[in-house]
Parts: structure tokens; sequence; C-alpha cells
């Protein structure tokens, strides 16, 4: 030590460290001994910080910690507790999801997630779609609105190249019809949800090419997709250049099949998210039934059916 | 302790603790502690395992604050989150409790039921059982390291261990059903957290109440501060007659001299041995007097011995110490207490209560809240109709379940239906099945013909099939909604 060179301050009795700039001196005043034990503690821990963690570049710590396997083990403990749910749905066929409220409820939760990556894109955040892209919350359907026919439609799309996808082909008329017989056919069209007055030989046109798909009503047909054309709701608009557009041209809208690309569970999810959107039907009666079981009242009906609890 | 002084180097910002050793003292208050001390700790230590038959569907624990379900259980009343401004309320009126006590009768708080006055005067008698009284403790802590020293400072610290163990314990039981989680406890299947609470409790009890006691009041505590703006010249506080004491003498020849000559205090030091925070109230009020009055006991017992009247440290307010001073005498107590500033703190405190009553026995069980789908608001049905969708939840506060039927009233030509009910049922009702003591979730649909864009005003009401409590209040939830075309 350099003590004997240095000055002590008379007035607290403690070092200077010997410099002076125009007469100001400063004191050689001590760490507090607090100070000094921590800052060691602290030296210490880091030397075994450094060996335990994964604190050197490529160098794994003794504990074998990764923020990467803490990720790792994370995801694992969430797939984990997610299991018996997921197993549970995959393990009941789709038809009977909606008689069972509580795996229901997972399902849509679970299918309100896969439709946030995967069908927004065309359907919407909200799954009320646009121009070309149905409408889910609605309660028409090209192919049928019960959970077993969502659950065909996403899983083998619509004019995809799946094997078993949804196909239906509408001719475009330019070539069969002339610019005067499509307007025909267009104001018969528009008359039928109440939109023109009725015209004869547009009706004549109607029954001559168009009713074999879209029935003598024009009430379409779900077997092969096609829409009904006496209601208010509308894929491509039913302003008159619309319809002249798609009797002309003919629309050929394409969903991508989801079988293949998304495991069965999720599908399932989706479609019971979809059915819950406000438009799901139930499913078809079975052939076999003998007489339809009255009714139940609307009251019962809510009372029964398991409405989801949870505390808040 | 000095003054704080920057220029004279031999100042010390720090004062090391001078060890308390409180001397053994009987009289008036020191049995009013005792008693304040017993009822303190019974209610702390037995609420938890009172019981409360609420029926199946609610816990049987009278005082239960769930966290984790979000039930506040007190008795009778159970208090759900939205309802949180009753404990506020009891908050508020915590508050202006103490400044209620604090104007009428001073640090009373701080002297009989504040937790560190109570668990620091349980540690002492603790201390005086092992170590006999004041002054075997001082010999005790003057003598050097030795096997009997050791032993008995080994068995003061872990019966203060065992108290403050217990005090964690016990704290832990307000948070849940208290048998199941003591037997949990007990065999290490209880939560991370209890067992944490209880580790933090304990150190935090055997530091305060073993080791740092008085300090804790004369540093830590911002009450002693706050006081400052609470007490005025009528507040109670305990006080030394110096008119009457001064000049000290000692020993009794001396203060037989005659008046003019000698006070009444013998300067027996009996006051300062017996202070639990090791001050000497003769020096006027300070910061460091909780106003607990043992020194008022042991003043009292002396002057007994001297036949001389009782109070030469006596509860007496600043104005009554004057007055006394100029040769009057002290105002009747009750007109003391009964002053303006008492009596409007008593009615703040009391109408908030009153208040509060009024509200909680005619507050509803069944609430009703609703939340519109939005993206899109307006959806067209094939049939030209227009549909609006609203998330509902149902509040059953009651612990029974109960059926409400969810009636739409106005919007004429709407028709309603539930997600659990097929559309081609809709009608302008519904009847829903709540669980009990739960939140029940449903989604709505109202369905109108299209018309004119803009919002049509209607309302929904959920009303419980179950006859109300007899002489209950109404239990009619509504909503008002609005339905939009566009």
């Amino acid at each position: 030590m350099t003590d004997h060179n240095k000055r002590v301050d008379e007035a607290t009795g403690t070092h200077l460290v010997g410099h002076e700039w125009d007469g100001i001196e400063e004191l050689d005043t001590p760490l507090p001994r607090w100070w000094v034990y921590i800052f060691a503690g602290t030296v210490v821990f880091a030397a075994g910080y450094v060996v335990a963690y994964p604190a050197l570049p490529d160098v794994a710590g003794l504990t074998g910690w990764s923020s990467r396997g803490q990720l790792d083990a994370a995801l694992t403990a969430e797939a984990v507790a997610r299991a018996p749910r997921l197993n549970a749905i995959a393990a009941t066929p789709v038809e009977a999801l909606t008689g069972n409220p509580q795996l229901m409820r997972s399902a849509i939760e679970g299918g309100a997630a896969a439709f946030k990556v995967n069908c927004v894109q065309c359907h919407g955040s909200g799954a009320s779609g646009s121009r070309g892209y149905p409408n889910l919350k609605d309660d028409d359907w090209l192919w049928g609105g019960d959970i077993a026919s969502i659950h065909t439609t996403i899983s083998h799309g619509i004019r995809s190249q799946s094997d078993e996808t949804r196909f239906s082909q509408m001719p475009a008329f330019a070539d069969m019809l002339s610019k005067g017989q499509i307007q025909q056919l267009v104001t018969h069209v528009r008359s039928l949800s109440g939109q023109d007055k009725p015209s004869p030989a547009g009706a004549q046109l109607f029954a001559e090419n168009c009713a074999s798909c879209h029935g003598d009503q024009g009430k379409g047909n779900r077997e092969m997709g096609a829409p009904n054309l006496s209601d208010a709701i509308w894929l491509y608009g039913s302003d008159r250049a619309a319809l002249t557009q798609t009797i002309s041209k003919a629309r050929a809208g394409v969903m991508p099949h989801w079988a293949g690309r998304l495991d069965p569970v999720t599908i399932k999810m989706l479609a019971a998210y979809v059915h819950s959107l406000g438009g799901g039907e139930a499913l078809p009666q079975p052939q076999t039934a003998t007489a339809a079981p009255p009714a139940a009242p609307a009251e019962t009906a809510a009372a029964e059916a398991g409405q989801s609890n949870v505390r808040s | 302790m000095s003054a704080l002084d920057l220029i004279n180097p031999t100042s010390d910002l720090y004062t090391k603790r001078a060890p308390v050793f409180p001397r053994v003292v009987n009289g008036r208050f020191r049995r009013l502690k005792w008693a304040v001390m017993v009822l303190c700790l019974a209610v702390y230590y037995i609420t938890p395992w009172l019981r409360w038959d609420r029926g199946p569907h609610a816990p049987d624990q009278a005082v239960l604050i769930d966290l984790a379900g979000r039930r506040f259980f007190m008795f009778d009343i159970e208090i759900w989150p939205q309802e949180f401004y009753y404990v506020a309320g009891l908050l508020i009126m915590a508050g202006i409790g103490l400044f209620l006590v604090t104007s009428a009768v001073g640090r009373a708080w701080c002297g009989y039921a504040c937790p560190q006055t109570v668990w620091t005067d349980l540690f002492q008698h603790v201390e005086r059982w092992i170590d006999g009284d004041r002054n075997a403790q001082l010999k005790l802590n003057a003598a050097p390291w030795s096997a009997a020293k050791l032993a008995r400072r080994l068995s003061k610290w872990s019966l203060w261990l065992a108290i403050a163990a217990a005090t964690g314990g016990a704290w832990i039981f307000y948070f849940a059903d208290a048998p199941t989680l003591a037997s949990q406890f007990l065999a290490g299947d209880a939560p991370f957290v209890a067992y944490a609470t209880v580790a933090v409790l304990t150190f935090t009890t055997l530091s305060l109440g073993g080791f740092m006691r008085e300090q804790v009041c004369i540093y830590m505590c911002p009450w002693p501060r706050i006081q400052t703006a609470m007490l005025d010249e009528k507040s109670l506080i305990v006080t030394y007659r110096d008119w009457r004491g001064e000049p000290r003498t000692q020993g009794l020849k001396k203060a037989a001299a005659g008046p003019g000559k000698a006070g009444d205090c013998i300067d027996c030091n009996a006051c300062v041995s017996v202070c639990p925070t090791g001050i000497d109230i003769r020096n006027g009020p300070q910061l460091g007097c909780i106003n607990c009055a043992l020194c008022i006991d042991a003043c009292d017992e002396v002057m007994g011995k001297l036949n001389r009247p009782r109070g030469l440290i006596d509860y007496l307010n600043l104005d009554d110490h004057k007055k006394e001073l100029a040769g009057g005498t002290a105002t009747p107590m009750m007109k003391t207490l009964l002053r303006p500033r008492t009596l409007i703190y008593a009615a703040v405190w009391a109408s908030i209560g009153i208040a509060m009553l009024f509200t909680l026995g005619g507050r509803s069980r069944l609430a009703i809240d609703a939340a519109q789908d939005r993206n899109p608001i307006v959806i067209t049905m094939s049939d030209g109709t227009v549909r609006n969708g609203w998330t509902i939840k149902l509040r059953n506060m009651e612990g029974r379940p109960r059926t409400v039927e969810l009636a739409m009233t106005g919007l004429p030509q709407g028709r309603m239906w539930t997600d659990a009910m097929d559309s081609h049922t809709a009608g302008r009702s519904a009847r829903i099945a709540l669980a009990p003591d739960a939140t029940t979730r449903l989604h709505l649909y109202v369905s109108a013909p299209a018309g004119p864009a803009g919002e049509t005003g209607f309302a929904v009401v959920a009303r419980p099939l179950e006859p109300a409590v007899p002489g209950g209040p109404p239990q009619d939830a509504a909503r008002n909604l609005k339905f939009v075309r566009q």
C-alpha cells in the first residue's frame, strides 16, 4: 500500500487520493463493506452461472438448460394437456359431435383457432365471406349445412384436386343462347326472388336449360351444389350485370381440399366451428325412422341442452 | 440520537439499537391489553375454522377469500368480483375508522390492536417466561456465551419460531377450505404458494415481533407520521403531569420536604423500565410512544405505595394539560370525546356503513350482460330477414341452480333463439338453465324482417322461474339492446 504517500484529510479523517485541482482534493473514501461483499458474491455467482448455463457461444451449460429447450418443454406440456380432449374428438364420429355439448364446445374453440389460420383468407375473419366467397354465418348452403356435409366440404374441397371433391359445372350459355334470350333469363331469375316482373319467355328458357339442376321453382339442389335462386342470398350478386355475367360465362369458385393438409381432428373442429356460426342445420333424419317425434318446445330444448357454465 | 450534523464528522447517521427489556407490570391498562390481545388472537386463529352452511353448491367456510374462484364469502354475504366496491367501501370505513379512533382516543390502535403490538407483546411474555423479568434479562444479555445461555436462547427462539409458524400458518386458511388445506399442508400436498406464504409470514413475524420490535414503530411504520395530522389538542394521549411531578426527587425524605420543593415524581424509573419502546414519557409526547399506557399502570402502582393520588402519568389531552397547569381542572372525558370533529368522523363512518348495508340488502342476485356480435353485425338470411347476434352472460349469484325465462320486449316482429336451440323453434322467449353460483354463457340470435337501415331498440329480460326468497328484492335482470339493419 502506498498510504505513506497520501495525506489524511483533517476534517473527515479519510485519506486523499493525492490529486489536486485548484485546491480541490478528492477523498479516498473506501467502498462500504456490504457493497464489497455483494460485489464479491456476484463474481462468485457469475462463475457458477457460466458453468451451469449456456453463457459462452456454442457451449452448453452443465444443467443442459436452453431457451429452445424451455420452449419445447412448454409446447410438449401444452400438447399433453390438450391430448385428452383431442383424442376424445378424434374418437367421436363427426355426426355424434353435436350430441356432446361439452366436446362440441372444445371443438368449436379449437376450430375457431384453426379457422383464423386457414380460412380467413377467403371467408374473412368474421366468416361472413364476400362476393364469390360464401358467407358461413347465414342459413344458405350450397352443399348442405349439417355438420357431416360441412365436414365433407372442408375435407375434399370444391372443384379441388381431391378424388372426392365437391364438383359442379354450370355451362356458359353465351354460345348457346342469344343475348336477348340471356336477358329474358335474367329477368325470370330475378323474378323468382321478387326482384323483377315475371317473364313468360324467360320461364320457358329456364325450364328448358336450367330447371334440370336448379329445379322448376329455382329452389336449387344441394346434391349437385346448384344454388337456390329464389332466396335473398346471392354469392355473385343479383343485379342484372352480375346475373348476365353468371349466365353467359358461368362461375366456378374453387375451395381447396384440406384432408391431407390438416389433421383429421382439426378438420372435425373446423366443421364444428363453421356449424356453430349461426346457420348450422340438424343432421337429416335416417330414412328408417318411423314417426317423427313431436317437436320439442323451444323452452325445453334450451333448458335441456348444455349451455356452457363458466365462473367469471 | 444526536441531530443530523453534516459538518461535525463525529456524527453518525446510524444509531445502533439499544435493546429494550421491558419490566412486567400489572394494572388496569395491562388487563385491558390482555383482553384485547386474547380477542385479536382468537379472532385471527379461529375465524377460518368457523363453518357456515350455504347448501351443496357453495363452500361451508364462514369467512373465505376464494381467489381462484373469484368469490369472497363472509357469513351470509357473498361478493362477486363485479361487486368489489363493497370491499372498497370496507377499506374506506377502516380508514375513516382509524381517523375517528385517533382523533378521539389517540393512538389506541398502536397501543392495543396493531398486530405489531400484539405479537411483540406475546413474544415479550415468552421472553420473560424463559429468561425472567427485566433484571434477569439484562444480566443474561451481558453475560458471556455459555451452555446455559445458549440453552435459554435456543428455547426462546424455538418458541418464537413456533408462534411465528402458527401465525403464518393461520393466514393461508382464509384463502382455502381450512380443514382440507390443513391436511394437505401436513401431508405435503398443499400448493407451493401455501408453503411460500407460510414461510414468508413466519419469517416476518419472527423478525418483526422477535427482533425488530419497537424499531418497526419508530422507523418503518408510516402511521406515527400520519398521526401528526390526525391528532389535535383534544385527542387522548399518555401524558406526564409535569406540573405535579417536577421537580423530581429521589428518596422519600427529600420528597417529604414539602410542596414547591419536591414533586410527586420520585424518579424511580418504573415508567421507563416497563416501556415496550424504551422511551421516557416524562420527556413529553413523542414519536416513539405507542400509547400503550403501561407506564400509567407502573406509575399508579408506585403512587399507591406512596399514598399519593394515582394519575401522575395518565391519559390526558394537551388542552387539559394546559388547563391543569393553569390551576384548572380537566374537562370531563365524555365532553372531550363528543366534539364536532369526532362526531363528524363517526357520522361519515356510519353513513357509509348504513349505505352499504342498504345496497347489500337490496342487491340483485341475477345479472345479465350482452355483447353484440361484430364482423359483421348484420347477417341476411335466405328468407330475406335480418339477423343480429349477442353473446349473453347470465350470472346466477345464488347458491342454487335456477331456470330463467329470457324474453324479448320491443321489436314486435322479432324472433329470438339461442345457440342451444334450432332456429325453427324461435319465438319471443327461451328457458335457460343456470348453474348455481356461476356465469352461464350463451349465444342469442334475433331475427326481424328487413327494413330501412338503422337501429331499433329492444330489451331482453331474464326472469327466474323459481320463487324469490320470501320478502326478497325483485330478481329480474334486463338489458337494453339495439337491433341493427343496414
